[in-house]
């Protein structure tokens, strides 16, 4: 059959090629014209510089953006360096063997050379060489702060998805207990679990480490860890995520929370008080267990209590909005950013879908030109 | 039927020793790990990659390293007529399986173990060499997805016809029925991780049609290497300081 169907395409082939002529007058007759219409054409930008959306840009939009993309690699050639020192798979890493050399993450040995195994840009601290890359799944650290949500509930632990290799694990006595006492944990604990958190709830907690199994443990030993509510779950690539002191941003402003997760996992929700263990255990005690008792029957000041008024969801999508955009831009993210483009978005009267329209796509690259080239000038 | 024309030409205008004009893109899927399209002419491959990430049946977790599955498939628009075949017919388990013994011998499996890495890679246009467009794609996808690999593989094929050595036949010519060597080779390391042929060729031509092939593959390599420098390059200058 394919050999029948072969024999066919050459005789098309053929055939097509005595139309052929004529065709191409034709399609350039049906080109003029569309040049002469001057009809607006419309470029799709293209999925490497940007993996979340796709933009209709007109060809003004698109200038503005190539340029604007242009000075940012001007900008960063001027100020570092190291984006000269980028490499891709397989390729030699130059270093001066007589100091000795450490090989880090991403790189083996080939024949006393050093090779990278990943993309990324190369490292040196001191005699150690590493491949930092980006664009990767979320490689743990002790002590980092983390977003993640809750899969599975098995006996004593949590597993939560947290964008690593695997899922990571949450044991129920490296948790602080509601109440806030600390004493071991019992049988009836662990029955009562899901009333601490659910599948699919999303919470926040911090890298306790790798166990020896070479399972990853997570602990939230703390008010500031827990349940997180009332607000979205925002993913991007965690190379966009710097480790920094403060990860948790209270925007005082707005009334929000914002978490800057080292998974990439970006939390804005509603502000919620934080509050100490021992005194909200006093003032809450009774109020707790009516809680336990009846939590069907939900008073109207409970009520009120868990609505989000409908100005601070606007305030919320705004501020996912400023994430998205930055995030799919590949711009490293930062509160001062982020909080930079909503006002700047409120100044301008957009609308929450406005902020992710071509326009304000390009502006905001513009903008972070401006920032880059005037930080640039003080240093 | 003539395959090369008296003047040297193939079928659809290229020399013997040429091979069809390749493109590649990095990040076409945009929910997934890493992704890519690879085109070598009218041949279009697309390759998602998703993972390292937690294993889904448990029974096949391994200790010790990572589980590597991958996926071929071929779109019902692909062909030039319509055929709407079941998913797993053997012909694309066949391909699924090479393709992922040949990615699996560069990926070092080893540094993630407990977890799993998903390959899926779609046909969207065929006209020949599916195969090594396929691992070509798998290749740039994994590398955009992070995963460490000892070396990029990359593939292509060769054939003999009219007693000419052909380099990345098209799909008129590899269905001609002549011999088919697809190589997949590791460029830096110098290693072959993929020789397919089913049929007959003296011990000397098909040295000269697998010389061929190789020296195909090199040139991939150099094109892929070229998208992934550009590709880290601007992730780099992006993100900034």
């Amino acid at each position: 059959m394919g050999f029948v169907l072969s024999s066919f395409a050459f005789l098309l082939n053929k055939t097509l090629l005595t139309s052929l002529k004529r065709r191409i007058t034709v399609y350039l007759q049906v080109l003029n014209f569309l040049i002469s219409l001057s009809i607006d054409y419309f470029f799709f930008v293209k999925d490497r510089e940007m993996r979340e959306f796709q933009l209709k840009l007109n060809e003004n939009q698109k200038n503005r953006l190539e340029n604007a993309l242009k000075q940012i690699q001007v900008l960063s050639t001027k100020t570092n360096s190291s984006a000269s020192a980028s490499v891709i798979v397989a390729d030699t890493i130059p270093v001066n063997h007589e100091d000795g050399v450490l090989k880090g993450h991403g790189t083996s040995d080939l024949d006393g050379e050093v090779v990278a195994t990943l993309c990324g840009v190369v490292e040196r601290v001191n005699k150690l060489v590493y491949v930092r890359t980006l664009r990767a799944r979320y490689k743990p650290e002790i002590g980092d702060i983390v977003v993640g949500r809750v899969i599975e509930i098995v006996p004593k632990r949590w597993r939560i998805e947290i964008n690593f290799s695997q899922d990571a694990v949450l044991m129920l006595s490296s948790m602080n207990m509601p109440d806030g006492i600390q004493r071991r944990r019992t049988a009836v604990d662990e029955l009562n679990m899901r009333s601490i958190f659910e599948e699919n709830d999303v919470i926040c907690a911090e890298v306790r480490g790798f166990q020896h199994d070479g399972s990853l443990h997570l602990q939230a030993r703390s008010q500031k860890y827990g349940k997180l509510e009332r607000g979205q779950l925002l993913t991007i690539p965690p190379y966009l995520v710097k480790r920094r002191k403060q990860h948790f941003h209270h925007l005082e402003q707005y009334g929000i929370d914002l978490i800057l997760g080292c998974n990439g996992f970006i939390w804005v929700g509603e502000h919620v008080e934080v509050r100490d263990a021992m005194i909200e255990d006093q003032e809450n005690k009774p109020d707790q267990q009516i809680n336990m008792s009846d939590r069907s029957l939900m008073s109207i000041e409970e009520q009120e209590r868990t609505f989000t008024p409908l100005e601070t969801r606007q305030i919320i999508c705004r501020i996912a909005n400023a994430v998205r955009v930055v995030s799919s831009l590949g711009f490293n993210l930062t509160v001062e950013q982020i909080i930079d483009i909503v006002e700047m978005s409120i100044s301008l009267n957009l609308e929450i879908h406005e902020m992710l329209g071509a326009e304000f796509y390009v502006q905001i690259a513009e903008r972070e030109v401006e920032r880059r080239s005037s930080s640039g000038k003080r240093k | 039927m003539e395959f090369v024309s008296p003047e040297g030409l193939r079928l659809d205008g290229r020399r013997p020793m040429e091979m069809r004009q390749i493109r590649g893109e990095v990040g076409a899927v945009s929910k997934a790990d890493g992704s890519a399209i690879f085109e070598m002419g009218n041949t279009k491959v697309i390759a998602a990659v998703y993972g390292p990430r937690e294993v889904q049946n448990r029974g096949q977790q391994m200790s010790d390293q990572a589980l590597v599955r991958c996926e071929y498939s071929m779109a019902n628009f692909s062909t030039g007529d319509r055929m709407r075949k079941p998913k797993g017919d053997r012909r694309s388990i066949e391909i699924s399986l090479v393709i992922r013994q040949t990615m699996e011998a560069c990926i070092m499996t080893h540094l993630m173990p407990r977890s799993q890495i998903d390959i899926f890679v779609q046909v969207l246009q065929a006209d020949g060499g599916t195969r090594s467009a396929c691992i070509n794609a798998a290749t740039l996808a994994l590398a955009d997805a992070g995963i460490p690999m000892r070396d990029l593989v990359t593939s292509c094929s060769a054939g003999y016809l009219n007693s000419t050595p052909l380099l990345d036949l098209n799909y008129i010519e590899d269905s001609a029925g002549g011999p088919d060597v697809t190589v997949g080779i590791l460029s830096k390391l110098d290693k072959v991780t993929l020789l397919q042929m089913d049929a007959k060729l003296p011990m000397d031509i098909f040295e000269n049609v697998m010389q061929l092939a190789v020296e195909g593959c090199k040139a991939i390599a150099n094109y892929i290497r070229e998208v992934l420098l550009e590709n880290t390059k601007q992730l780099e200058h992006r993100r900034g300081i």
